[in-house]
């Protein structure tokens, strides 16, 4: 079995990681940059293919040179056998549908066609949730979203899956694909393993990913688009067809907004309350 | 997507000494053997005073079978031991080293989570070989049974697994073992009670204090009327860089007198004598507590059926050998005495004769004797009978009695340091509170030193440690005062008027009468055992790696 999995660097938005300016503008150079969390789900749903059926796992990102590190979290934390990093200039400001491409052509680079290829639910900074199934559209797989646990059969080639049906909680389906098959991990995945060579496998590998962290750059390769065959008016800001026509700060949540303190039992101090609530009564 | 049922050669349950010696016994014997221990890291539940004892006639010690155990997982030898008679103020002390280092290669004093952690790291390397290993936060809830017959475990977090042999080193409340129906949960005679603090002291102020050499230690005990009346003691053993205090009673007894366990430990840390030793500054790091079987009384004649073996406190195989407390010994070597059956049985071709081979086993390396010694089954007994233990009391107390102690003194500390003699002690309040009290107003000097500690209260205790709460793990099924008020007493983290503990007791208006009720909440539960043996519960350990954590141990 081989699994790849996607994944971003995002900051650590984190309780004394992340940091604002006075205007609430995350201030990107105080921030660390981390692993989405979102791909340590889809992590530990590839470990568990590793675990259960053999084989290894990988983990690919586009992004700056910077992302080595996250990569080096998803080996240490997550047991990521070896890395992919697909780096240069032309690949930068990309949206979702340019890194789709990219990534895509990177997966098809590999020597080993993966049998599975995991996505993170979505970013914490990006949100659109895009990426993956955009990914899977450019390989032209069969993909399953939100999926909650997975079963692989190796001898018929087939992947079963436990999977959220409109990423509601209360209707959960199962369903089967064939592999080479994509698969979008939902942030309610839990790897379960209920053997005990299931769980002595894990902890064999775990130490063993675990050592190797150390000197992850043995086990990292690099790309540029120029290594990919990519021509660079297809990814990277000149082939992101998304165009930002502006951003808007978010407003404050209402807890920090400022309050005017009413007592109720003052009518005429309830006067003002009045006044303001009357136009939306009336539909203006 | 296989759903056969998993098979190992030996599944052990528990990584405490007597499992840690079952699994590499069985691993040197080239046994494929699956290792499960439900604490987050084995040592994480376990508590014990601690010295440990290698025995010269035992046939396994711990360091035998886990060389560098000395270097690397235990605390400072033992090389001296101390009982101290009490009575008010007055405190007469004997040397009992005789009784230590009787038949003792060495003792050293450990801390559990120290100890065992290191075992199952050692544990696991080798079971691993066997292709098998050691999987904690795994909660064994009872056995496989086909057609009637054992055949493997089952468990909250795995798939049942099925075993040639299956070792329950599962501790004083082996779910295991009362599954099997071969121990019950019954009678409080059967069991002491541990509650033990572990106190942080600067190396350097231990060695001054106990004026012992930088890689030496000692032991003290205690006895005499600073408890109450209740039956049993307390230790103190010098760790490196911290002193294990503790106090060890018949669990009957802290019934009967409604002792408050953390109360009776209090008493101790804060006698007049302790001040030598204790200093102004007192840093609890650690409250904890534990049942403790009584092998006089618990110990399984024949520890086994179908393919199940119970070693150490599963198995009652804790002595008490009068004030000196080895399980641990016991433990080891039961535990590789068991394994030894299987590769025996097994090389036969015939593995189901492991339990019979064990049993004999356990007889011929005198094991069973020194469980079970006779000497108790013939006087001990018999001094337990009531109108004996009043008589004996009263002589003791008279004049007379009083007289034969100022004249024996001599013989007194002898008697006390004689293997043979200590093991026929009854089970009465002559040994442990009418003799040494009288041995302290007759021979005893009176203790000047003002002590000026003050222990933690039970919040504080309870807020110290470490849970992870996972569902509750007890049901009280008879809530009524009567059927299960003393827990609210013998519980170590709970008390009368304090709201904090596990067991609560009330007064409750139903159609206009009034009943004394109990109530339970296992939050602060540290899993001690009491209260399966003295209120009306379904009692279960909590899930795996659930439930208090202990640190020390
Ligand atoms: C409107 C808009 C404007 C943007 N402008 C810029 C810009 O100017 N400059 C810029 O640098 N970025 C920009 N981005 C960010 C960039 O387009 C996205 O971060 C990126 O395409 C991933 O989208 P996402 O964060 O929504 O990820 P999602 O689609 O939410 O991510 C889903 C999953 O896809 C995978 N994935 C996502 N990104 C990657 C990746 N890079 N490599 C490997 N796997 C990945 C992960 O598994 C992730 O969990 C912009 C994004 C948006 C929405
Ligand atoms: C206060 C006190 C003082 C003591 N002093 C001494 C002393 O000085 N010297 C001495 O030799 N002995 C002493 N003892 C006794 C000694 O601690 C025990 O006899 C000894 O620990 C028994 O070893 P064991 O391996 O049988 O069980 P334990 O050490 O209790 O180990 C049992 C193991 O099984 C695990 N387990 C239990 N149930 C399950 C389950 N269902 N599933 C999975 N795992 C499970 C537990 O987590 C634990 O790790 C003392 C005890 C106490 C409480
Ligand atoms: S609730 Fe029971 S097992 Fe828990 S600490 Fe109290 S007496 Fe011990």
């Amino acid at each position: 079995m081989h699994t790849v999995v996607m994944t971003k660097g995002v900051p650590d938005f984190r309780e004394g990681q992340v940091s604002f300016d006075e205007d609430g503008h995350l201030e990107r150079g105080k921030t660390p940059t981390v692993m989405n969390p979102n791909d340590k789900h889809a992590l530990r749903a590839a470990f568990q293919t590793k675990v259960r059926n053999g084989g290894h796992v990988s983990l690919m990102s586009m992004g700056p040179p910077g992302y080595k590190e996250v990569l080096q979290e998803g080996m240490r934390d997550v047991y990521a056998d070896d890395l992919y990093l697909l780096s240069d200039r032309e690949m930068g400001a990309a949206d979702t549908w340019a890194t789709a491409m990219t990534v895509a052509t990177g997966l098809q680079n590999l020597d080993e066609q993966p049998d599975l290829v995991f996505a993170g639910f979505k970013t914490a900074d990006g949100e659109t949730g895009h990426t993956g199934p955009q990914t899977c559209w450019c390989l032209d797989w069969p993909i399953i979203t939100h999926v909650l646990s997975l079963d692989i059969d190796e001898d018929a080639g087939t992947v079963r899956a436990k999977r959220l049906v409109d990423g509601d909680i209360s209707e959960i389906e199962t369903v089967e694909a064939p592999m080479p098959c994509f698969i979008v991990a939902d942030p309610e995945f839990e790897p379960t393993y209920r053997k005990a060579s299931h769980r002595l496998n894990h902890k064999d590998l775990r130490e063993e990913t675990q050592e190797r962290a150390e000197e992850y750059e043995d086990h990292l390769t690099v790309w540029d688009h120029e290594d990919l065959n990519l021509d660079p008016d297809y990814i990277g800001l000149d082939g992101s067809p998304t165009i930002v026509s502006g951003v808007d700060p978010i407003p404050k949540a209402p807890s920090e907004r400022e309050a005017t303190m009413i007592e109720a039992d003052e009518r005429e101090a309830l006067e003002p309350v009045l006044d303001e609530l009357t136009p939306y009564a009336a539909g203006d | 997507m296989t759903d056969a049922v998993e098979e190992y050669e030996a599944v052990v349950v528990g990584c405490g000494p007597g499992g840690a010696a079952a699994a590499a016994t069985l691993a040197r014997n080239g046994v494929e053997t699956l290792v499960l221990e439900r604490g987050v890291d084995a040592g994480s539940k376990n508590v014990s005073g601690g010295l440990i004892y290698a025995e010269e006639s035992a046939p396994y010690t711990i360091d035998g079978l886990f060389p560098g155990f000395r270097e690397e997982a235990t605390e400072r030898p033992v090389t001296e031991n101390i009982i101290h008679n009490i009575a008010g103020d007055k405190v007469k002390s004997f040397d009992i080293g005789g009784l230590h280092h009787h038949d003792t290669a060495w003792a050293d004093a450990v801390l559990r989570r120290k100890m065992d952690s290191w075992l199952a790291q050692q544990v696991h390397e080798r079971t691993r070989e066997t292709g098998g290993g050691l999987l904690t936060e795994v909660h064994v809830t009872g056995l496989l049974r086909e057609r009637g017959e054992i055949v493997g475990v089952t468990t909250e977090e795995l798939d049942p697994i099925k075993a040639d042999m299956v070792v329950a080193a599962d501790g004083v409340n082996s779910e295991l073992a009362r599954d099997a129906g071969l121990m019950d949960w019954e009678e409080p005679e059967e069991w002491f009670q541990g509650v033990k603090a572990v106190v942080d002291m600067e190396p350097e102020l231990i060695n001054a204090r106990f004026d012992v050499a930088p890689d030496d230690g000692t032991a003290h005990l205690f006895s005499g009327d600073l408890f109450d009346g209740v039956r049993g003691g307390g230790f103190l053993y010098t760790n490196e860089s911290s002193l294990s205090i503790g106090t060890v009673f018949h669990l009957d007894s802290i019934a009967e007198e409604r002792a408050e366990p953390h109360e009776l430990l209090d008493s101790l840390l804060t006698h007049p004598l302790m001040a030598q030793w204790l200093g102004d500054e007192y840093d609890e790091r650690e409250y904890s507590a534990k049942l403790v079987p009584d092998s006089k009384k618990a110990a399984h004649p024949s520890p086994h059926k179908d393919r199940l073996v119970l070693v150490g406190d599963a198995a009652g195989q804790m002595q008490a050998q009068g004030p000196i407390i080895k399980g641990m010994n016991h433990a080891v070597t039961a535990g590789a005495l068991a394994a030894e059956a299987f590769a025996d049985a097994r090389a036969r071709d015939d593995p189901s004769q492991a339990g019979d081979l064990y049993e004999k086993k356990l007889n011929d390396e005198g094991v069973m004797d020194k469980l079970r010694p006779t000497g108790y089954r013939v006087f001990g007994q018999l001094g337990e009978l009531g109108p004996v233990d009043d008589l004996s009391n009263a002589i003791a107390d008279s004049a007379v009695g009083r007289f034969g102690v100022r004249a024996a003194a001599g013989l007194l500390e002898r008697a006390y340091s004689s293997p043979r003699l200590v093991s026929m002690i009854p089970d009465t309040k002559l040994p442990y509170v009418t003799l040494p009290t009288v041995i302290a107003e007759e021979l005893g000097e009176p203790v000047t030193d003002e002590n000026t500690v003050s222990p933690p209260d039970l919040a504080d205790r309870i807020g110290d440690l470490t849970y992870d709460v996972g569902d509750p793990h007890i049901e009280l099924v008879d809530k009524s005062f009567e059927a299960s008020g003393t827990a609210v007493t013998a519980c170590p983290v709970s008390a009368e008027d304090f709201g904090g503990g596990c067991y609560r007791d009330e007064m409750v208006q139903t159609n206009g009468s009034e009943e004394h009720l109990v109530s339970l909440d296992t939050q602060p539960c540290v899993e001690c055992g009491t209260c399966a043996i003295v209120a009306d519960t379904e009692w279960e350990h909590p899930a795996g790696g659930k439930g208090v954590e202990f640190n020390q141990g």
